[in-house]
């Protein structure tokens, strides 16, 4: 009960502040119930075509309803959808299980998931062997490709980041510097660009008749720009384990990578945690411009069913759709930087008391 | 050491191969798919329009002379960018900052709301949502009639050189050169003796009254293009494409965001003992923030921030979405659809970008390195 008290009073602490208050809730007061009106009072939920939304000032949940599907799938064949379906529930079933405490070799089993899983998911979701249908990755799109490419990308750039740490911080001037010229070109360059690069200029530099198609190429270019990223994070997370935890190790009869792999580097990866976390809010984020170069992501399914000629009907539609994408970007973010804050809390000295 | 010598050795020869093999199928390709190489291309004229034009683009100009005009637009929409997010930022960081609890509530909630949402579809609400149903140039929204804003974007007064103004601005220099003499010596004078000298008030006057007291001499320097609407159109001025207003917006929102919170993270590690320390000395408040709090937290805030403008100049590259004529949309677009030389063009495009980048964080750098504490 002190608490809403204090803050009330920390409100009107000075006459400056009293009126700051003020101004804010004046504002607030005209601007928040006309947003909910908009919102969910008198929105349109239920309907059967877009003349339901025809002339209602608010927002048009009917759009979204209609669309579900192809906002979660994209083209994905309606038969076929319990792929994605049972891809999502084992991915969630084995995250929540490698979190669980009941695993106790973290590595092993983190290695298990970002080797087997993506492996599992291709064959599930590509088809084309065990009887399965085979579904061409230009039918993917939705919330399932926005995921499929952030979801690959974190997994692939953070061992292929964890090498070039590693190798940036090598004692081998070759390597080191290769590494370092690598991560600061890449951090140079816009990601627009490298996605542009690897759709025009890809099939130039392989050898004629080897075709490797959008998504891949795509891929590819995410994973190259974010490892650099993720190298910079990780290599920060390295330089913090202290020097002793090396030595110490090494004085145990450790060689230097026994040494690296079971002292250094889980280290490394616990401290540098919440900047991975924070790295893969920005890859969440940035998944959103494959629709540049053609795919229809679920931005992409979004603000390709706003021409659609039939719901050409007013400005709510396209308020509707942006406020939509807007909120699944939010909570999907937002959870995951909570997420960054926990843990960095939890590994703080004082929240380790 | 053998070992690491092999080691290296076996990098480099599989990298080499590695560019072998990339630059044979390169070859291969071309030959194959009979594409003109070499940048010969740069001197022939382009023949497409720019929608945003800062450097003269008669019809007939050169591909070399879309690329500046692409290139200066992109310099344009990042600077434009990075200023005005910058001070939206520290707004927004003050307002965390404030004593009054529903201000900062406030504020978080904006940070936390900008940061979590892709840029590029903030773009889209700023370009589609915001920009897209505002009404005709007839019923043009303005402020004072003096700028006005419509689905054609953002018309504001262009200033018009009289023909004072060469006059008005040498003397005014001269003026600023005096004023700095003064100032200087003024500070030379402070720092060996501690008394303060009457040099620095002559400063203050020469600096506040020159282009005052020019005016007046040279008569008016500069006069106002106004806007008006003329028929079902808006003449004089400058018209700023909406392109431009939404990218401006856009980025400078997503910017702040980040900045926001640099700033306050850079705030917060300064300990309140530094305060206390200057409280203690009998310091204003004023003086506290100017010379202790403010140094020290920049200090913590200029790496990071060099770091989100490069960030912010990257980002620029999303302009094409929604049809700035930046380096990627002109050039790596259309530049490139019509030359078909899309290893040149793409070539140029990406090292300007990293160019740009390295330049921003080489004066990132330098400004870093004269904040930095001068230890003993």
């Amino acid at each position: 009960m002190t608490r809403p008290i204090a803050f009330l009073r920390k409100c009107i602490s000075s006459p400056l502040n009293a009126l700051i208050t003020l101004v804010i809730l004046f504002w607030l007061l005209t601007t928040v119930p006309p947003f909910f009106d908009w919102a969910v009072f008198k929105a349109v939920w239920n309907g059967q075509s877009s003349r339901d939304c025809a002339n209602v000032d608010a927002a048009c949940w009917l759009f979204i309803r209609l669309r579900f599907q192809q906002i979660l799938y994209g083209g994905y064949p309606a038969t076929e959808h319990w792929r994605i379906m049972l891809c999502g529930a084992t991915g969630l079933v084995a995250l929540i299980t490698l979190s669980s405490p009941v695993v106790r070799n973290k590595v092993f089993a983190s290695l298990a998931l970002t080797i087997v899983f993506p492996v599992f998911a291709g064959i599930l979701l590509r088809g084309g062997v065990f009887g399965l249908a085979p579904v061409a990755t230009a039918q993917w799109g939705g919330l399932m490709l926005t995921l499929v490419v952030a979801l690959w990308t974190i997994a692939s750039a953070l061992p292929f980041g964890l090498g070039l740490a590693l190798a940036r911080r090598s004692k081998m001037p070759v390597v080191a510097n290769l590494a370092i010229f690598y991560i600061d070109v890449m951090r140079g360059l816009p990601l627009v660009g490298l996605l542009f690069l690897a759709i025009v200029l890809f099939p130039l530099f392989v050898p004629p008749g080897v075709e490797v198609n959008a998504l891949v190429r795509t891929l590819i270019a995410f994973s190259l720009f974010n490892a650099a990223i993720m190298a910079e994070v990780i290599r920060g997370g390295i330089q913090s384990v202290p020097k002793g935890q090396y030595e110490a190790a090494i004085s145990l009869g450790l060689s230097h990578w026994q040494a690296m792999a079971l002292s250094v580097i889980p280290q490394a990866i616990r401290a540098a945690l919440p900047g991975i976390v924070n790295v893969s809010i920005s890859i969440m984020k940035e998944t959103t411009i494959i629709l540049m170069a053609g795919m229809f992501d679920f931005l992409g399914v979004l603000q390709g069913s706003l021409i659609d000629p039939d719901w050409l009907i007013g400005d709510q539609i396209r308020q509707t759709a942006y406020f939509f994408a807007g909120l699944v970007f939010f909570v999907i973010c937002f959870s995951l930087s909570r997420y960054s804050v926990y843990i960095e809390r939890k590994l703080s000295p004082q929240g380790n008391k | 050491m053998p070992r690491a010598v092999a080691v290296q050795t076996i990098l480099l020869l599989a990298l080499a191969g590695f560019v072998v093999f990339l630059a044979t199928n390169l070859v291969g390709n071309i030959a194959r798919l009979n594409l003109h190489v070499g940048f010969n291309f740069l001197a022939r004229p382009a023949g497409f329009e720019i929608a945003q034009t800062p450097i003269a683009y008669p019809e007939g100009a050169t591909y070399f002379r879309a690329f500046l005009v692409a290139l200066i637009n992109t310099i344009l929409i990042a600077v434009v960018s990075i200023l005005l997010s910058t001070v939206l930022g520290f707004i927004v960081a003050l307002a965390r900052l404030s004593t009054n609890p529903l201000l900062a509530l406030l504020a978080q909630f904006y940070i936390e709301t900008i940061r979590n949402v892709p840029l590029l579809l903030q773009l889209f609400f700023w370009y589609f949502a915001v920009l897209g149903p505002l009404p005709l140039p007839r019923q043009s929204l303005t402020a004072f009639g003096l700028v006005f804003l419509n689905k054609r974007g953002l018309s504001v007064p262009t200033p018009v050189a009289e023909p004072s103004f060469p006059v008005f601005i040498t003397c005014t220099a001269l003026f600023l050169t005096v004023a700095i003499v003064f100032f200087t010596s003024a500070r030379r004078y402070r720092v060996k003796t501690g008394q303060t000298s009457r040099n620095r008030w002559v400063a203050g006057f020469v600096f506040l009254c020159a282009p005052g007291l020019m005016t007046i001499v040279a008569g008016t320097p500069v006069t106002w293009d106004v806007p008006r609407l003329n028929g079902f159109n808006l003449s004089g001025g400058t018209t700023i494409i909406p392109e431009f207003v939404a990218m401006a917006i856009g980025m400078s929102v997503y910017g702040s965001a980040f900045i926001a919170e640099l700033i306050r993270g850079g705030f917060a590690s300064v300990s309140h003992g530094q305060t206390e320390a200057g409280l203690a000395l009998g310091l204003s408040r004023s003086k506290i923030y100017s010379k202790i709090v403010i140094p020290q937290a920049l200090r913590t805030i200029v790496p990071p921030l060099a770091g989100q403008y490069i960030t912010l100049l990257k980002n620029s590259s999303l302009a094409s979405a929604i049809g700035y004529p930046d380096l990627m949309l002109i050039f790596a677009g259309t530049a490139l659809n019509q030359t078909g030389q899309p290893l040149e063009v793409m070539a140029m495009t990406m090292a300007s970008y990293l160019l740009l980048c390295l330049i921003t964080a080489g004066i990132g750098n330098v400004i870093n390195r004269r904040m930095q504490l001068v230890e003993r």
